[in-house]
């Protein structure tokens, strides 16, 4: 049994624009200490899709069907109750902008001591000590001082540790990372993702990490789920998603990733935008921006299955795509192929 | 900047405010037509003599400043000379009135927020819902209702056909219990519109805080609705409240003049009135300087408390 499984996801938001089925049919898995990396552009549904996880969908968004199981627990039928002490205690969520995640009238020391008061029956004193050592962990310099001090004393970078230190400090089996570093310099990003990576190989984490940067999932992940549309498109081990793309939305994520010393005048982008999730496409909702879509496209929904070539890699989360190449109702083939630069 | 400097910057700011109310005042009287002896004298006939004994006495003939300097000097240590009326001091007379007026306005005060946050709250949290449509028409009937009117709607209601308010005050001490009794229908007649703005007031500053990010952000750590909206969202909604409940009190002094009048209850507002009625302009001038110095101390009072709610706010 994997640490979290996914099945038929289905998350809608009910606006004046109409219904928006921000995500829809979506299934994955996490095993203990796993780290999937959600990738897609913006809109595709990977914020929401780890927010229902912990069961954060607000008005007028609501989870209309599919199960979310936690060790087995189906935590869309959970208490409140039960599922405040998830939020925090097993599962912890880290935000993209952290300056938004923190109260802004509540020092630092606080925001992480009154996750750790929610969850255990500690005194104060020990919920404070156990504060500070949490702060100490994630790296933020004389925890002890700075306990005291507001959010807005810390540069971003800071800021962030500081969010993951509200997520981490109940030891959390599983940690959704939304975009962690997406509003930090570069710089600082590089810092963040090594602490990240060592934290979860110190207290063997699982981790979600919902990105729109190949790069960061790439150095980040052991296994990719690439979104469109609310739908996952492919599953892979990172490096067979890397090396070989089996979705021609993949494949053109990949192309538009500017590269060092390469040696185009133009960074290559994906004709087109998104659809409005009001109002998908029929049958591949890719196929209006898809190079290689036929009549076919217009008119099945591509399941998600097994893309792998050689019968050894066609275990069972081997390799998937949602591509009619792969269920052979395409007449052509997919010919893009891939360079691999060392 | 620590909290104590920025305080001790604040209080000094309010020196040139107090300065310039002082002058106002000052010159509110100077500005009555005619005469300042017609109006010692009530406009009595008087002998020449006694006129220019009068004039002598206030200073009148002095160059306009000097007047204002001697004032300011009486008005530092709190002598404002007598009333023209009583013979009384000013002062006495003012003080006399006062635990009346702290009183009333106390209570005023308590019914606005006692009321006016907790409605917010709910109606912010259930917003759309019966609870907040209902809130929001009672809060436009309270703050589109005259005191004077409610005061006498509520007298009529409780005092002569229910029967179970007194009408006329008693003759004991403000903080005996039949006087606080007494002061409840003044106490809601005057905290009403108070309530009713305070309401929609929390309702929108917490509604905008509930879109903030660390509305989620505390949910996903595990903490229950009522620490994330009462810790949190609440917490942060009252900097933007807080600086309105000082302009409250300013109102609510200037409601304490009608509501006064209208419950017969003997406070400064009253005073006040009386004294405009008998142009005994002594006691005009201290009550004025007196209402005007308690606002500016409310505001300070405000800016006070909104940097210790938000600590971002020490600049």
């Amino acid at each position: 049994m994997a640490l979290l499984e996914v099945t038929d996801l289905d998350v809608r938001f009910y606006t004046e624009e109409g219904v928006v089925r921000a995500v829809d049919g979506l299934s994955y898995e996490i095993e203990r200490g796993e780290r999937l990396g959600v990738v897609g552009e913006s809109g595709a549904g990977k914020t929401v899709a780890g927010l229902a996880v912990l069961g954060l969908i607000d008005a007028p968004g609501r989870i209309e069907g599919g199960e979310v199981r936690f060790k087995g627990e189906d935590l869309l039928s959970a208490s409140d109750e039960r599922l405040r002490e998830v939020r925090g205690g097993e599962i912890g969520m880290v935000f993209q902008d952290p300056e938004e995640a923190l109260d802004p009238v509540y020092t630092v020391g606080e925001q992480v001591a009154e996750t750790i008061r929610a969850q255990t029956d500690l005194a104060e004193s020990a919920i404070r000590e156990r504060a500070v050592e949490t702060l100490d962990r994630v790296g933020v310099p004389d925890p002890r001082e700075r306990y005291g001090d507001y959010p807005h004393q810390f540069s971003g970078g800071m800021q962030q540790r500081v969010v993951l230190a509200t997520a981490l400090a109940c030891d959390p089996d599983l940690l959704v990372a939304d975009e962690p570093t997406t509003a930090l310099d570069v710089t600082i990003e590089a810092g963040i993702l090594e602490l990240l990576d060592d934290l979860a190989d110190e207290y063997d984490l699982a981790v979600q990490f919902v990105s729109h940067d190949l790069g960061v999932v790439a150095e980040t992940c052991d296994r990719v789920v690439v979104m469109y549309a609310g739908r996952a498109v492919e599953r892979a081990p990172v490096e067979d998603l890397y090396y070989d793309p089996k979705h021609p939305y993949t494949a053109g994520l990949m192309a538009s990733v500017p590269r060092l010393g390469a040696d185009r005048d133009r960074l290559p982008t994906l004709p087109g935008s998104m659809p409005d999730l009001v109002d998908v496409p029929p049958g591949c909702r890719f196929h209006p921006r898809c190079p290689f879509a036929e009549e076919a496209c217009t008119k099945r929904e591509p399941p998600l299955v097994d893309a792998s070539e050689t019968a050894a890699d066609a275990r069972a989360d081997s390799h998937q795509a949602a591509c009619l190449a792969y269920t052979g109702d395409l007449s052509g083939d997919l010919d893009f192929e891939v360079e691999v630069r060392e | 900047m620590t909290l104590r400097r920025y305080v001790v910057k604040r209080a000094l700011l309010t020196i040139p405010i107090l300065f310039g109310v002082s002058v106002l005042t000052f010159a509110l009287v100077k500005l009555l037509p005619g005469s300042a002896v017609d109006y010692i004298l009530q406009f009595q006939d008087a002998t020449p003599a006694l006129r220019a004994r009068l004039a002598e006495q206030y200073h009148l003939d002095d160059p306009v400043w000097v007047q204002y300097l001697l004032w300011l000097r009486d008005a530092l240590t709190l002598q404002f000379g007598e009333s023209l009326i009583s013979d009384r001091s000013v002062s006495a007379a003012v003080v006399g009135r006062l635990p009346e007026t702290l009183a009333l306005g106390a209570l005023g005060l308590v019914v606005a927020l006692a009321v006016g946050i907790p409605a917010g709250v709910v109606a912010a949290v259930r917003k759309g819902d019966l609870a907040d449509e209902a809130s929001r028409v009672v809060a436009l009937l309270g703050i589109a209702t005259p005191n004077f009117w409610l005061g006498m709607l509520l007298i009529l209601v409780f005092g002569v056909y229910l029967n179970v308010a007194r009408v006329i005050p008693p003759l004991a001490p403000v903080y005996a219990p039949e006087s606080l009794r007494f002061l409840l229908l003044p106490a809601v007649t005057l905290g009403t519109a108070s309530a009713a703005l305070l309401m929609r007031l929390t309702r929108s500053s917490m509604l905008e805080q509930l879109n903030e990010g660390y509305v989620r952000a505390a949910r996903a750590r595990g903490l229950s609705e009522r620490t994330v909206i009462v810790k949190h969202v609440l917490r942060n909604s009252l900097s933007a409240v807080v600086t309105v409940i000082a302009l409250q009190i300013a109102f609510l002094v200037d409601g304490a003049v009608v509501v006064e009048q209208v419950f017969s209850w003997p406070g400064i507002g009253r005073l006040l009135v009386q004294a405009i009625h008998q142009r005994d302009f002594p006691v005009v001038q201290a009550v004025v300087l007196l209402i005007a110095t308690a606002v500016v101390l409310a505001n300070l009072l405000a800016d006070v408390v909104y940097s210790v709610l938000d600590p971002r706010i020490r600049y």
